[in-house]
């Protein structure tokens, strides 16, 4: 089934705590020089082709419902 | 004063906010998140809790319940609306107030009473305090870091519209901001819980009041004018 993935971060001037707290533990077990931000990642399953109106209703469900564009940032491609 | 309280999936709060209501000498109306008709309510309070688990964002998935559709119209056209703590999450992700909220800073769950300074009284939930007052309000949250562009927060400045600011902020709040305003002053929504400051049974003190009685003289005055 074709997909479409939405990539969702938060805006890089926004504060993460859950990467920081991703970071620390990887310090903590080790790995030096590694900053982590963490993110969500949608696939959506849709049925029949992709089409551009396909992606455009993603487009319109990431920007109203998948991310808050206050805080967040977002992608939509076609998935593998 | 039939004061309408909404009740999402994962709500916490909704019973002490219906008590609230009736220990200030309001009518309580418990609103079901999945019905469309606010029961002619004077007022709306959206209370803390977890809506929907708190999956993808506090609030955003609440946000879109049909119960909501009919808040923000008749928040629009000027009725009063309360959101508190997770209704404070609600309310911005609805777009009715500006910003958004996010993990606290520090990644601890606060739970304790909180010094706040009332910053504006020229609003439907706030007209019985003074700016300046400083009272304590119990705060529960994971998630109450406010945060907005610095061109948001700006004009949330010079339009008076912080209401509420944290005397010790504790979770990182852009200014200490612990609750906002919209342009009208009919939507406010802040993290503390002034429910719960109500009764002498089980507060520490009854700073939460003032709330409910600020919302009853707009009421009177509207019904006078």
């Amino acid at each position: 089934m074709a997909q479409i993935v939405v990539d969702v971060m938060p805006k890089p001037e926004i504060l993460d705590p859950q990467g920081k707290a991703v970071t620390g533990a990887l310090k903590r077990l080790g790995y030096t020089g590694l900053s982590v931000r963490q993110g969500t990642r949608f696939e959506i399953e849709v049925e029949g082709e992709i089409t551009p109106e396909r992606l455009e209703q993603a487009q319109v469900a990431a920007d109203s419902l998948l991310a808050n564009t206050t805080i967040e940032n977002y992608v939509v491609r076609v998935g593998e | 004063m039939r004061v309408g309280v909404v009740t999402f999936p994962g709500s916490l709060d909704d019973a002490d906010a219906r008590q609230a209501v009736k220990l200030t000498g309001g009518e309580p109306v418990a609103l079901w998140h999945a019905s469309d008709s606010l029961q002619g309510v004077d007022a709306v309070i959206l209370p803390g809790g977890f809506s929907y688990g708190d999956y993808l964002r506090c609030g955003a998935i609440a946000r879109f319940s049909p119960v909501m559709a009919q808040v923000i119209k008749a928040a629009g056209e000027g009725l009063p609306v309360l959101g508190i703590c997770n209704g404070f999450q609600v309310l911005c992700e609805a777009r009715l107030l500006p910003g958004a909220l996010i993990r606290n800073d520090r990644r601890t769950f606060y739970c304790q009473d909180q010094n706040l300074r009332v910053e504006s009284s020229d609003t439907v939930w706030t007209n019985a305090f003074t700016a300046g007052d400083e009272i304590n309000i119990v705060i529960k949250h994971g998630e109450g870091n406010y945060q907005a562009d610095a061109e948001t927060v700006r004009m949330l400045e010079a339009e008076h519209r912080v209401v509420f600011r944290y005397l010790g902020n504790p979770n990182g709040s852009v200014n200490d901001i612990a609750g906002i305003t919209n342009e009208r002053g009919n939507v406010v929504g802040l993290m503390p819980h002034p429910e719960h400051n109500i009764d002498p049974v089980t507060a520490p003190n009854q700073d939460g009041r003032p709330f409910f009685e600020s919302l009853a003289r707009f009421l009177m005055a509207k019904v006078g004018a």
